[in-house]
């Protein structure tokens, strides 16, 4: 019955503990201490024609940490990230999800491996309401067939029942559900924000991976999208990687630090190791004197 | 010997296509010009070769000596490339790429239908006195026509090219074919562009116009030709004069080619699908044609 | 590619679409085959619903898929020659014979929409054209499609089956009714689901739809397949009830792009639009040659008509595409609106 909705936890990593149904009453990490780790990058290198995005870059997430990227813009933060969705392949390193060496990312396998994303530019279906958006995150989990879905037959009504009340509840986890009808293209830009969040929640995720969630928000907007990631961490226990100019954001939302510039990992930490490091006092004020 | 007598026939057939391909890169072009700088794959293209053709006999049937049709046709495909780009495109702007293209389907209708309405329905012999006996080379029958129609679309492929390279508008389309973002912002004067590029189209329509319709005379059937020519256009790549005409040779010669020594196996007229056949194979290894640039996806 | 057109404003509410949709229904059941004359039936409805199935079909690809396709037509072929076939060689019934030629034209369908798997935008466009051709060809050149015949065309068997006898003009009308009626049904089921969801999130954003998960190559298949079918269907009616004779002249580019127009001025992803563009396509033609002939009678000869046709068919989708891009629903919708809005006012 609730395979919709604990399937993320049953599928990707399959270890042991890991089938325990996240909600948000029950804050129980998923995750216990021998568990593999979301993400593992070893010595990640990309190109494109004469621009080296990637310079053998290697990190790891842990399980339900806050793990910042943060750098210059055209540092390669978005270009790491979609090499992690499988959108851009690597030219040489290793990725490993859950544990699993990945020989061949492909984006579309993504969603089933527990990973899910938002996107630097909305990706969102604009002609959609702001349930369908939410639900198509849900997609990858159907079963009942097309026949079944246009007949309207009970495997079919339970599925979409099933769909329904993981909407709701993401949708009221995220403070939308006053707007569940509205067509996205019909609602303001941080709310659109909210909702490419939601989308890439629907199907809880073990590793969630925000590309500026915060960008064009108002100052009201950006504290309430930190309390949401911030939640996220905390009572599900979902691993976010977040990219974010707003350093002060950063700071105090972060577990752990990557900061990239021209590709290269220059530093990695705590956000106070990272504030202190003097190849990133280096990168950030050498582009801003150059800048100003 | 009789190996030998096939071998001279199957070169007779290669050769052949290889020119009608020469004429199917001709439309092809007038295609690339404008998707270059409009973005829009123009299917009223086919449409332009018939009105142009139909200008151009019509006058000379009325006695305009052939310079001055020339002349006058060119100012009336100038004038039409303008009312185009003023009255569809620039009201799309910004609109899907699809949405231009159902536009110049639209487009093409109206075309077609006035240049008719215009000029009469009737079938006209379009003779630019240019022998259609066939030239022997050892042994090798070449049809003099397809080699002096070759010999002009290599003469107009070379003009533009010049007028490409060489001229401060041709410049400028370079320019705005590269990054229309980047050339408005320094002030290029996009509109008068287009218009040229559109007037350097209706000046490939001509052409086209003129040597297709040589070869089948000047009727309805001639803005079918456009249909010949899209699989050329994407075989070589939407936004490549080069892609077309290697493509266009390519698909001529390997239709030829296949209406010979594959259509008695199928019942032959293969011909009217062939082209997309191969155009088909070739895009599923590569989706951006032979020459096309490769669509970048940033997210 | 991104989506051919703004999607239509938002659904009206359930209680007035439901009697909206049951006006409708009895106005075509009941109304206008008591006031139809033979002429009405055979020149009007006839094409009117063969051709609103087919704009039906293509907007479930091309309206909500956002799939453009050029061959629309080739399936309408397929789907009337497979028909005649099923029911020439195998002797089966009609509504079986339907059956197995939407079957017939979705697996064909699905066979061409392979393409789309790889291309996109005009490439893909193009490539749809390689089904138009070559199905052309296929049915001219094998004798065996249309029994040997020797003119090439074969006239359609009646329209009779389970002991019913429809082929009068009102009887092929309601089976044309009853047909597409029940189609249209199953459309809407499709595109009011998840799979429409599915079709609207591959049209708009076919990256983004991938990496949450979304099945795209499934759904693009899936849109071919169904689209064909729905398509091969229309071609059934438009030579069984409409022409009543089988040709594979009649499915040439032509008719794919009257079936893509009927989309565009109908209103791109919506059912309504098929049937209102359908209308336009159909009753444009008659009603121009009756306003010549009032006009000037009959000075104007039927070249020069068709020629006048063609024109302002061009420019109506020219002017569509500049001024209304959701087409004759959306001028629909605000028609309504207004209209409500002055009689709350009263
Ligand atoms: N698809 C692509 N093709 C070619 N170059 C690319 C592509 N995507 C990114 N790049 C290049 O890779 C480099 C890194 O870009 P990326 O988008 O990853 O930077 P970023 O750190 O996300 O910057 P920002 O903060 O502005 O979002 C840049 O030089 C960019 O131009
Ligand atoms: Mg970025």
């Amino acid at each position: 019955m609730t395979s919709l909705i604990q399937g993320a936890a049953t599928a990707p990593f399959g270890g042991a503990g890991s089938d325990v149904v996240p909600t948000s009453h029950s804050p129980s990490p998923i995750f216990s201490a021998e568990a593999p780790l979301p993400l593992e990058l070893k010595d990640i290198s990309l190109r494109f024609g004469g621009i080296h995005a990637l310079k053998s870059v290697s990190f790891d997430v842990r399980p339900g940490e806050i793990r910042a990227i943060i750098g210059p813009n055209g540092a390669g933060k978005s270009s790491l990230m979609n090499v992690i969705s499988g959108l851009y392949s690597a030219s040489s390193g290793e990725i490993r999800i859950g544990g699993r060496l990945l020989h061949r990312l492909r984006p579309h396998r993504l969603a089933g491996l527990g990973v899910a994303r938002t996107f630097q530019n909305l990706a969102l279906f604009p002609a959609l309401s702001v349930a369908q958006n939410i639900a198509s995150g849900l997609a990858f989990r159907r079963k009942v067939s097309l026949g079944a879905q246009i007949l309207g037959l009970p495997q079919a009504r339970r599925e979409n029942a099933r769909v329904t009340a993981r909407v709701n509840e993401v949708a009221a986890l995220l403070g939308l559900t006053g707007l569940l009808d509205r067509r996205v293209s019909t609602l303001p830009y941080g709310v659109q924000k909210q909702v490419d969040l939601a989308r890439a929640l629907a199907a809880w995720p073990h590793l969630l991976l925000l590309d500026e969630p915060m960008a064009g928000l108002t100052v009201t907007e950006k504290a309430a999208m930190a309390r949401h990631i911030q939640a996220l961490r905390d009572d599900l226990g979902i691993a976010v990687i977040l990219i974010e100019h707003d350093i002060g954001v950063v700071m105090g939302l972060s577990d752990r630090i990557v900061v990239l510039d021209y590709g290269m990992k220059i530093a990695d930490g705590t956000p106070d190791a990272v504030r202190r490091d003097p190849d990133v006092i280096r990168a950030y004020l050498g582009t801003d004197a150059e800048a100003a | 010997m009789m190996d030998w007598l096939n071998f001279l026939f199957g070169v007779e057939v290669a050769v052949g296509g290889l020119l009608s391909g020469v004429m199917y890169a001709l439309v092809a072009i007038g295609f690339v010009l404008i998707y270059k700088t409009s973005g829009v794959l123009n299917f009223a293209q086919g449409a332009m070769v018939l009105f142009a053709a139909l200008t151009f006999v019509s006058l000379i049937e009325r006695g305009v000596p052939f310079w001055l049709a020339i002349v006058f046709t060119l100012a009336v495909m100038t004038m039409l490339g303008f009312a185009i780009e003023r009255s569809v495109l620039r009201p799309l702007t910004n609109r899907s790429p699809m949405v231009l293209f159902m536009a110049t389907l639209g487009l093409s209708y109206v075309i077609e239908g006035a240049a008719q309405l215009i000029w009469g329905t009737q079938v006209h012999r379009l003779d630019l006195g240019i022998s259609n006996e066939p030239i022997d080379f050892g042994g090798i029958y070449v049809s003099q026509f397809d080699l002096a129609a070759a010999a002009i679309a290599a003469a107009m492929v070379a003009a533009l090219t010049l007028f490409f390279r060489f001229t401060r508008t041709g410049l400028s389309f370079r320019a705005v074919a590269d990054d229309t973002f980047a050339a408005t912002a320094v002030g290029l004067r996009l509109n008068l562009i287009r218009s040229t590029v559109w007037t350097a189209a209706g000046f490939v329509a001509l052409v086209a116009g003129l040597l297709w319709g040589a070869r089948l005379g000047v009727q309805f059937s001639l803005s079918v030709v456009v249909l010949k020519a899209l699989p050329v256009l994407v075989l070589g790549g939407f936004d490549s004069i080069l892609g077309a005409i290697v493509a266009g040779l390519m698909i001529g010669a390997s239709e030829k080619l296949a209406e010979v020594y594959l259509g008695p196996y199928v019942g032959g007229g293969i011909e009217s699908w062939f082209a997309y056949a191969v155009a088909l194979v070739v895009l599923l290894v590569r989706p951006s044609g032979l020459f096309g640039t490769k669509l970048v996806e940033r997210y | 590619m991104t989506s051919v057109a703004d999607f239509p404003v938002g659904p009206a509410p359930v209680s007035r679409r439901v009697l909206g949709i049951g006006a409708v229904l009895i106005v075509a059941f009941a109304v206008v085959p008591a006031l139809a004359s033979p002429y009405v039936f055979d020149a009007i409805l006839l094409p009117f619903l063969a051709l609103s199935l087919a704009g039906l079909g293509l907007n479930l690809l091309t309206g909500y898929g956002g799939q453009v396709s050029l061959g629309s037509a080739a399936f309408m072929a397929v789907g009337a020659f497979a028909a005649y076939n099923f029911q020439l060689r195998l002797g089966v019934s009609l509504p079986l014979a339907l059956g197995l030629a939407a079957a017939t034209s979705a697996l064909i369908g699905t066979f061409f929409g392979l393409p789309s798997l790889r291309l996109r935008g005009f490439y893909l466009a193009v490539s749809t054209l390689a089904a138009q051709f070559f199905v052309q060809w296929a049915l001219n050149k094998f004798g065996w499609f249309s029994n040997d015949s020797a003119s090439g065309v074969i006239s359609a068997p009646k329209i009779a089956f389970w002991g019913l006898d429809l082929d009068s003009s009102a009887g092929r009308y309601f089976f044309a009714l009853i047909v597409v009626t029940l189609i249209t049904v199953l459309v809407w089921r499709l595109v009011s689901g998840p799979e429409g969801i599915n079709l609207n999130a591959v049209r708009d954003d076919e990256t983004a739809a991938k990496v949450i998960g979304v099945p795209v190559l499934r759904t693009k298949l899936a849109a071919f397949a169904i689209s064909s079918a729905i398509i091969g269907v229309a071609g059934v009616l438009w030579s069984f009830a409409y022409l009543r004779t089988i040709e594979p002249e009649g499915f040439n580019l032509d008719r794919s792009f009257q079936i893509l127009f009927i989309v565009i001025i109908g209103g791109l992803a919506t059912i309504r639009g098929a049937f209102l563009g359908a209308a336009l396509i159909v009753v444009f033609p008659l009603l121009l040659a009756r306003v010549s002939s009032a006009l000037f009678g009959g000075v104007i000869d039927a070249g020069v008509l068709k020629l006048i046709e063609q024109i302002v068919l061009g420019a109506i989708i020219i002017l569509f595409l500049i001024a209304e891009p959701n087409g004759l629903v959306a001028i629909l919708d605000r028609a309504r609106a207004r209209l409500g809005r002055a009689l709350r006012r009263d």
